[in-house]
């Protein structure tokens, strides 16, 4: 089981707040993303689970029990830390045999020497190689078990380190953007054995990044936090295609969403950059944004489709794709526009552009949807 | 330009090449004169070795010792008589039991202290933090006298104690250490805790191996002042010899009927500086290390 739930969350760092009334329930065998901008106060959020940091106020309970005063090691929870923080004077097997001791041997077993004749050890010393070795092979770190973490290679340490976490078989893995630390190929390689493994194992997974790309593909659910609040939580596609705020449609997705003002009629009709939205919108505002993503912007050569004119400032080819960063006429923003490699727009060119209506949304301009 | 160029640096080596002068040449003479005679010593003659003739030395006939005994070349006689003179290993016993016991004391109060000055948060560590750097400042001799009445209230005058107590907590290991567990990552520290570590486990098992740099450092910091020190053992021990730490063992060789008698006294100072030499040869690339890591000096 691993049923995670988080009440009423405070925080604060002497006059800082960082979490702000935070409240958030996690399934069991879920995986579970904690993405937002650096200094969201997610990290804290990740500490506060594990035992690491205390709460101002609130509760964290982990499989209906309370264990707001129970130590980190005994909430039966494993991390795996950005820096890997592996024992750097031990070689990979200790490192992996260390929590397993800590946690299966009575005092006395612990202590050199002496222990090696408590006749209690032998078998837990075997239950304890049979699992190092059963997770190493898990992890193909089997040849890697007699180095030391300098001798190891970024993607070896950092299955180094999922394996100390995995030794313990714990309720739930913490992981606090495990995958920053590698380089772009290796990082998109373990997204896909990160997910693979927790589909193997079907333990809690509660991961924590400020990559929205590494949220968007891997988890289950995603929680979007932002300034210590929890704004949205649910699964990528509905975070993405159905944002319930401004920030969290601005911060989900890459390139950036792009905003226009938008004037709203009293019958509802929205109209922005001389086009008028087709839908209707119920809301008592005059003003408001229109939010698109630049997928849902296309530049036609059609004539009858409402559009709006702008000049390309910018090529960005990312060979699938070109992001047009174009400049508007009407105004002085910049927005971005996807287009297809083919038929190429060269930099000033002059492009009318026409929004996709389904896909526009509309927004407060406090931030808040209008649905 | 190129002639020019040597010239404008050969000054700068020359001036180096004095200041090494000025620090080997007392090391010279010591080598020296713990070689020769005292006849080669007195008249200055004789190079580093001396001719080394076969000879009785009178001092040595005058201590009671038949003349065959005192007939040997004066290399010989020197180390020979030195160590006949004084028990030289009984005071570097001291030393080492003196130095090794304050090493080690002071390792186990300066680890948990600079840990909880580097890693913990609690109220009030800046300024326990302060205190420390405050005491940096102390210099020993100002405080020798108290330190000394205490020492004697306590009956402590002429034992181990006294050499050894008043250095257990050293202000600069606790300093040097914390600047050091500053380093280390903090999510090292969690995932000890995560693991299942008590904080005093933490210090030793995680915090201790990683230090090792940082310790031997300060180890050799440490072991070299107090091996040294001529100032507090002379205080402490007042008149049982069998407690002499070497270099108040050194000055057994001064005064009475042979004060002048250079060669024996010299080799006794080449007996002692030896464990020095050889160990800063052994760590020498890990003490500059040390130094430059710190910024000290």
């Amino acid at each position: 089981m691993g049923t995670i739930s988080l009440k009423n969350i405070n925080k604060s760092f002497g006059s800082t707040e960082v979490l702000k009334q935070l409240s958030l329930d996690i399934q069991d065998g879920e995986f579970l993303t904690l993405v937002g901008p650096s200094g969201c106060g997610k990290s804290t959020l990740l500490k506060i689970i594990a035992g690491l940091e205390q709460q101002n106020s609130g509760d964290v309970i982990i499989d209906d029990k309370n264990v707001n005063s129970t130590r980190a090691s005994k909430r039966d929870l494993a991390m795996v830390f950005q820096s890997y923080a592996l024992y750097p004077h031990l070689t990979v097997r200790k490192n992996l045999e260390t929590p397993l001791k800590l946690r299966d041997y009575s005092f006395v077993e612990r202590l050199p020497l002496v222990g090696n004749f408590v006749p209690s050890r032998k078998e837990k010393k075997k239950s304890i190689d049979d699992l190092v070795f059963k997770t190493s092979e898990t992890l193909k770190i089997t040849e890697l078990l007699d180095r030391k973490p300098g001798q190891l290679s970024g993607g070896q340490r950092q299955r180094a380190a999922l394996g100390r976490a995995m030794v313990r078989e714990p309720v739930a893995f913490l992981m606090d953007e495990p995958l920053s630390n590698l380089d772009a190929a290796l990082r998109v390689h373990m997204r896909s054995e990160l997910s693979e493994l927790h589909n193997s194992l079907k333990t809690t997974f509660i991961y924590v990044t400020h990559d929205q790309a590494e949220a968007l593909t891997m988890s289950t659910r995603m929680a979007v936090m932002i300034d210590g609040e929890l704004l949205q939580l649910d699964t990528p596609s509905e975070v993405y295609n159905n944002p319930s705020s401004l920030r969290v449609a601005e911060f989900v997705g890459s390139p950036k969403i792009n905003t226009f003002a938008a004037q709203i009629s009293s019958d509802g009709s929205v109209e922005f950059m001389g086009i008028k939205l087709e839908r209707k919108f119920n809301t008592n505002s005059q003003k408001a944004l229109v939010a698109v993503r630049p997928e849902h912007l296309e530049i036609t050569k059609d004539s009858n489709k409402p559009a709006f004119e702008a000049t390309v400032s910018y090529r960005e080819n990312l060979g699938s794709d070109i992001f047009y960063h174009v400049q508007v006429d009407q105004s002085d923003s910049k927005i971005i526009v996807r287009g297809s490699p083919a038929g190429p727009i060269s930099n000033g060119e002059t492009v009318r552009i026409s929004p996709s209506h389904a896909e526009a949304m509309l927004f407060e301009t406090s931030g808040e949807r209008i649905r | 330009m190129l002639a020019r160029h040597y010239i404008g640096e050969s000054w700068k080596h020359g001036l180096l090449i004095i200041g090494a002068l000025i620090v080997l040449i007392p090391f010279y003479m010591m080598v020296s004169m713990s070689l020769k005679s005292q006849q080669e010593i007195q008249s200055i003659s004789g190079g580093l070795v001396g001719a080394q003739e076969i000879q009785t030395f009178p001092v040595c006939t005058k201590h009671g010792y038949t003349e065959e005994v005192c007939t040997m070349r004066p290399y010989k006689y020197n180390f020979w008589f030195a160590f006949k003179k004084a028990p030289i290993p009984r005071y570097l016993m001291n030393g080492l039991i003196v130095t090794v016991s304050i090493f080690l004391i002071q390792v186990l109060i300066a680890l948990p202290c600079s840990y909880a000055l580097a890693k913990l948060r609690f109220k009030g560590r800046e300024f326990v933090f302060s205190m420390v750097l405050f005491c940096l400042l102390i210099p020993v001799h100002a405080i020798a006298l108290p330190l000394y009445v205490m020492l004697a209230k306590a009956g402590l005058v002429d034992t181990y104690a006294a050499l050894i107590i008043p250095w257990t907590i050293s202000v600069f290991g606790i300093f040097l250490m914390r600047q050091f567990f500053m380093t280390v990552p903090d999510e090292l520290i969690d995932a000890a805790r995560m693991d299942g570590m008590g904080e005093y486990s933490i210090v030793w098992k995680v915090m201790l191996p990683v230090a090792i740099p940082a310790l031997l450092a300060f180890a050799i910091f440490s072991v070299v002042a107090h091996w040294n020190d001529y100032f507090w053992p002379r205080i402490v021990i007042t008149g049982n010899r069998d407690l002499f730490t070497p270099p108040l063992g050194i000055r057994e060789f001064r005064g009475g009927i042979d004060s002048d008698e250079f060669g024996p006294m010299m080799a006794s100072i080449v007996t002692v500086t030896i464990p020095l030499i050889v160990a800063f040869i052994v760590a020498q690339k890990r003490f500059v290390e040390g130094i430059t890591m710190t910024g000290m000096k």
